[in-house]
């Protein structure tokens, strides 16, 4: 009887201890509770991931109301992976936050952090779960705003002009999304994806249709930070406290590729979107784009934040390369990039918070001489950097593997090559790093202090990433199999077509 | 005793010797480095030809140890190789040589011992990880920056063959590393040649060669015994596994047999000269690859396996004049016998095998690739070859214990090296005379491909004679009229009259104008580069500037975003 509940839990729970966070007021006990939520959540997750693989789709109708009339809440296998990264996530960050606010926050927003906190895990939970595509756009709207406060609770001033310019960014972004979604209601009238999916197929092209996809895909590119709509994103993710940074670079804009994955593929359909409107095409293009140039920016960026934070946006290049090849490997591989990206920037960026804390500073040259001094937190740094470069053994390569054969198999050998080179660059930008912390003495903002190694509190959820880079980039069968299942399932339509022609 | 050991992969105990160096300090280390490459070589004898571990990854079939006869000499000979080279490092008590000797060479071990192209490919990116930190142990600014240089074109390397791998599999379907050859049809025809060309790299081939003529000489005086013995060696057990036969080797081959010579004539740095001389020796390989008949494969094998004794010990005793002296170039030293008799003696002894004296090793393998060119009508390939046989003996087998023993006298006084310095350069000594006196019981019995040879009739031993022996003369006659050191490279010329107007006239002047306009592309490149970054990078203050560094102010996001709708807008109404 409670098992058929289980699905709607990880929004549910999350959203109501939010509040409870607030109304304990004592720091120590929302972290607390925060904690437990969210490892149940991802706990539940897991359950969700594991039984959308034996049985396929989970819907559950919110308040009984069956859908198409009622919000329904409807998991396959690709939001329950991508679900279960998310909370997994959440719960490894909230552990290492504990330490790593006390020095970045004010005390006396310790328990507002983790009620925004809570509130985006509830905003991230529902975009990944719903089924519905107005209530996806209130998710998101949760989300983002629980985003905006938590960029915002840095205790550098420059994290509010950071979080100001995300905010109008992000609203602008939502807003096109809502259009969009209207267009698509005014249309159709209707708002459950898989109704939508099926009334869009009726019309075969329409303007006020491919008017909404428009307005849609530039909102959600926004949201993703697909270059060249990814401004917002270096300041905000270099001034945001670093558990933030770590939290919201591993999830919150993947969850925003998945939503375009959802657009594409469940509502719209990928034979509208990439063949008739040959969006792949834009969407291949400003990916590699992105891959270059904002591997670029990262080898000369001094801030290691801002580093890590170009590095994501040419990461997403990647999985947007991916979903733009149109081809069941190339999404495949997207998904897959998604969980292993989420994966090695967590960890990195925690490590990086470990140094701030330790250091206090982010600078290239606060990291001189790190290797001997905070030689755990380093050697995480380290595995995690190749992971990113994608050396074997690692989640990294796993997907750069997949990449490369999903562009081979359509014959695309100059894109297999780009992909490759893009490695290159990331190898400077990563050993630049890696450089300064194993070979070169202390510089004048470290020289003298005392540096400890991080609080077992932060390296226990670094290390558990870092292990998991490994663990997944050896034993792929689980992240395999639900990305390839997921991939299957959302490219049905399109094979379907395929086949009929 | 050993037998009752598990079985471990052939890299293993290579690898914990490395482990445990990090955390051993005096004898109770020298002991387990000692032991580990004896125990590693004891473990190979257990090992039958066939796959071991082979897992599924990925949907492909790996098949990280292969057991056939050509890796298993490749593995003798390594462990061998680091036997000798953790001798003569044993008086160090530098952690970092030690760790990354040992796991150098057990990342040799590995990449010969790889069944499948993935194995392969990670352990050729270890061989370029931990031997760069050899180079970077020197602790030189100069070091540093070749061992830079040097990480980077392994890396490049390293690429290629990942990219060749990936396509090689995709379009074959198998992981499998066996002969790949050139000359496929589309994508798989790209796939062959990167992996050709990732080979290439790390083997040196000609225009691919600087980097180990820039970096072998920079590293310590043990490290570069371990350098000298692995990577270019392994490179040819992957030419000779993927490639043999390719007749496009044969000429790389030769070229790279014989341009080396010019250069190591005029320069000065001994143990440079005997980097370039290493790639004189890798040609006469690559040739024997690249012909592909079972004598031609057995004597590149063959080859590959006295080399790195015999180069290895003119290493040792180069690096033991550099460790007692603190000068390596010729014109600095000389008059060195009468202080160090005994390193004297072992670097004749290496000279007298690299320049294939009979009854020294060189000479039983030399002799095998040579035979083979003229069996299979390769008749100016064979000429060159003598031509660079000939090359060898001066600049490797005469000049460098000519101006470190002899010549003028320095005036430095200092003494032999140390004893375990002494034992290791023994070792290598005794092995070229052993195997150059008896190679049917040593190194043929090893050989992967079936074939009888005798390098001992009257023909090989006559031509062999009368080339080095003229050849000394020719040296003797230029230094009497002090014509040398040549600034003229007309000295290589006794083996024929052709080279002698052709090479100095023609070949060198073409191959320094190739050389001085590949430099020109690689500087405008280069430059472009530096404007590129210090057009985004401030250097003194540590920070990028520019286009790069610019804050986007909010409205041209928004401008950005309108962009971007209005043209996927009108993209859709057209």
């Amino acid at each position: 009887m409670f098992a058929q509940h289980l699905p709607v839990l990880p929004i549910i729970l999350p959203l109501m201890a939010a509040p409870l966070c607030i109304l304990l007021g004592r720091s120590h006990l929302a972290w607390l509770l925060a904690t437990l939520v969210s490892a149940l959540s991802f706990v539940i997750s897991v359950d969700v991931l594991l039984t959308t693989l034996e049985q396929g789709v989970l819907s559950y109708a919110i308040g009984g109301w069956q859908p198409p009339w009622g919000i329904e809440i409807r998991i396959d296998t690709a939001s329950a992976m991508i679900l279960s990264a998310v909370t997994g996530i959440s719960t490894l960050v909230l552990v290492y936050a504990k330490e790593s606010i006390a020095k970045e926050v004010d005390p006396s927003q310790h328990t507002l952090f983790y009620t925004a906190h809570l509130l985006c895990l509830t905003g991230l939970s529902g975009i990944l779960s719903t089924g519905d595509a107005f209530n996806l756009f209130v998710f998101l709207e949760i989300s983002s705003l629980a985003t905006y406060t938590l960029v915002s609770l840095g205790s550098d001033k420059r994290c509010l002009t950071a979080a100001f310019r995300y905010l109008v960014m992000g609203t602008i972004g939502a807003t096109f999304i809502l259009i969009g979604v209207g267009m698509l209601y005014m249309k159709t009238g209707t708002l459950n994806m898989i109704d939508l999916a099926d009334r869009i197929a009726e019309f075969n092209g329409n303007r006020t249709l491919k008017t909404g996809l428009a307005f849609i895909l530039v909102g959600v590119s926004i949201k993703l930070a697909l270059f060249p709509l990814h401004m917002w994103l270096p300041p905000a993710y270099t001034h945001a406290p670093s558990a933030v940074s770590a939290f919201l670079a591993s999830t919150a804009t993947k969850v925003a590729v998945y939503v375009m994955v959802r657009f594409i593929f469940t509502i719209y359909g990928a034979e509208f979107v990439f063949h008739t409107m040959s969006m792949d095409i834009l969407l291949l293009a400003l990916a590699i784009v992105a891959i270059f140039k904002c591997s670029f920016m990262a080898t000369v960026q001094s801030n290691v934040k801002t580093v890590l934070a170009y590095s994501s946006v040419a990461q997403i290049g990647y999985m947007i390369l991916g979903i733009s090849l149109v081809s069941s490997v190339g999404l495949m591989a997207g998904l897959l990039h998604i969980f292993n990206h989420a994966l090695m920037k967590g960890a990195l960026f925690m490590a990086v918070g470990a140094v701030l804390l330790r250091t206090g500073s982010v600078d290239i040259k606060a990291f001189q001489g790190l290797g001997k001094q905070m030689p755990l937190t380093m050697a995480a740094f380290t595995i995690a950097g190749l992971s990113i470069i994608g050396v074997p053994l690692t989640a990294g390569f796993v997907s750069k593997w997949y990449l490369v054969t999903a562009a081979l198999e359509q014959q695309q050998w100059v894109i297999a090559m780009l992909v490759l080179l893009g490695s290159l660059l990331a190898i400077i930008y990563i050993g630049r790093i890696l450089e300064a912390a194993y070979f070169k003495e202390p510089s004048e903002l470290t020289a003298g202090k005392d540096i400890k190694e991080a609080p077992m509190l932060m390296l226990v959820p670094m290390w558990v990433l870092v292990i998991a880079n490994i663990y997944f980039g050896i034993d792929t069968s689980l992240t395999l199999s639900a990305a390839d299942t997921a991939a299957q399932l959302l490219t049905q339509s399109m094979t379907e077509i395929e086949a009929a022609q | 005793m050993i037998s009752s050991l598990p079985l471990l992969p052939p890299f293993l105990p290579l690898l914990i010797g490395a482990l445990a160096a990090i955390f051993l300090r005096g004898h109770l280390r020298s002991a387990v480095m000692l032991l580990t490459p004896i125990w590693g070589a004891l473990q190979l004898a257990a090992l039958e030809p066939g796959l071991y571990w082979a897992f599924e990854f990925l949907g492909y079939q790996l098949e990280p140890v292969r057991v056939d006869k050509l890796s298993l000499m490749f593995g003798y000979l390594f462990h061998l190789a680091a036997f000798i080279a953790v001798v003569y490092a044993l008086h160090l008590k530098d952690t970092v040589q030690h760790v990354s000797g040992l796991s150098y060479a057990a990342s040799a071990v590995g990449a010969v011992f790889a069944g499948d192209l993935l194995t392969l490919f990670v352990c050729w990116e270890l061989l370029a990880l931990t031997s760069v930190f050899l180079i970077w142990a020197r602790r030189t600014d100069r070091a540093y920056s070749a061992g830079m240089r040097y990480i980077v074109i392994k890396v490049l390397s390293g690429v290629l063959l990942l990219a060749g791998a990936i396509i090689v599999i995709n379009e074959t379907g198998s992981a499998k590393f066996s002969d790949i050859g050139l000359g496929h049809e589309g994508l798989l025809n790209v796939g062959a040649w990167l992996i050709f060309v990732a080979f290439g790299i790390k083997c040196a081939f000609p225009f691919a060669h600087t980097w180990l003529t820039d970096s072998y000489p920079e590293a310590t005086p043990t490290g570069t015994i371990f350098l000298a013995s692995f990577t270019t060696k392994v490179a040819v057990y992957a030419l000779a596994r993927g490639f043999a036969g390719t007749e496009l080797l044969v000429w790389i081959g030769v070229t790279m047999a014989c341009f080396p010579i010019f250069y190591a004539v005029i320069e000065n740095d001994l143990r440079r000269v005997l980097a370039y001389s290493m790639i004189n020796q890798i040609g006469f390989m690559v040739v024997g690859v690249g012909i592909g008949t079972s004598l031609a494969l057995n004597g590149a094998v063959a080859h590959a396996f006295n080399d790195v004794i015999f180069k290895g010990l003119l290493m040792m005793t180069m690096g033991a004049v550099l460790h007692m002296t603190g000068k390596i170039n010729g014109s600095e030293l000389g008059g060195l016998y009468k202080t160090m008799p005994k390193t004297t003696i072992l670097c004749i002894v290496g000279a007298a095998s690299i320049s294939a004296f009979p009854l020294f090793s060189g000479f039983v393998s030399k002799s095998m690739i040579m035979s083979a060119a003229i069996e299979q009508g390769y008749d100016y390939v064979w000429l060159a070859l003598l031509f660079a046989a000939a090359g060898v003996f001066h600049h490797a087998g005469i000049k460098i214990p000519y101006f470190a023993f002899f010549a003028h006298d320095s005036g430095i006084r200092t003494t032999e090296p140390p004893k375990n310095m002494l034992i290791a350069m023994t070792i290598a000594a005794t092995l070229c005379v052993v195997i150059g006196t008896f190679p049917a019981q040593t190194v043929y019995a090893l050989l992967p491909w079936q074939v009888s040879y005798q390098p001992y009739d009257l023909t090989h031993i006559l031509t062999q004679l009368q080339l080095l022996f003229f050849s000394a003369l020719a040296f003797v006659w230029l230094n009497k009229q002090s014509m040398y050191p040549p600034e003229l490279p007309s000295t290589n010329l006794d083996s024929d009259w052709l080279y002698r107007k052709l090479a100095p006239g023609f070949l060198v002047p073409l191959y320094y104008s190739i050389i001085e306009s590949m430099a020109r592309v690689e500087s405008m490149a280069k430059s472009g580069i530096k404007r590129l970054i210090d057009s985004s990078y401030d250097e003194a203050k540590e920070q990028p500037k520019g286009y790069f560094a610019q804050l986007w102010p909010t409205e041209t996001m928004v401008f950005w975003v309108a962009l971007l709708l209005a043209g996927i807008l009108l993209l859709y109404y057209i």
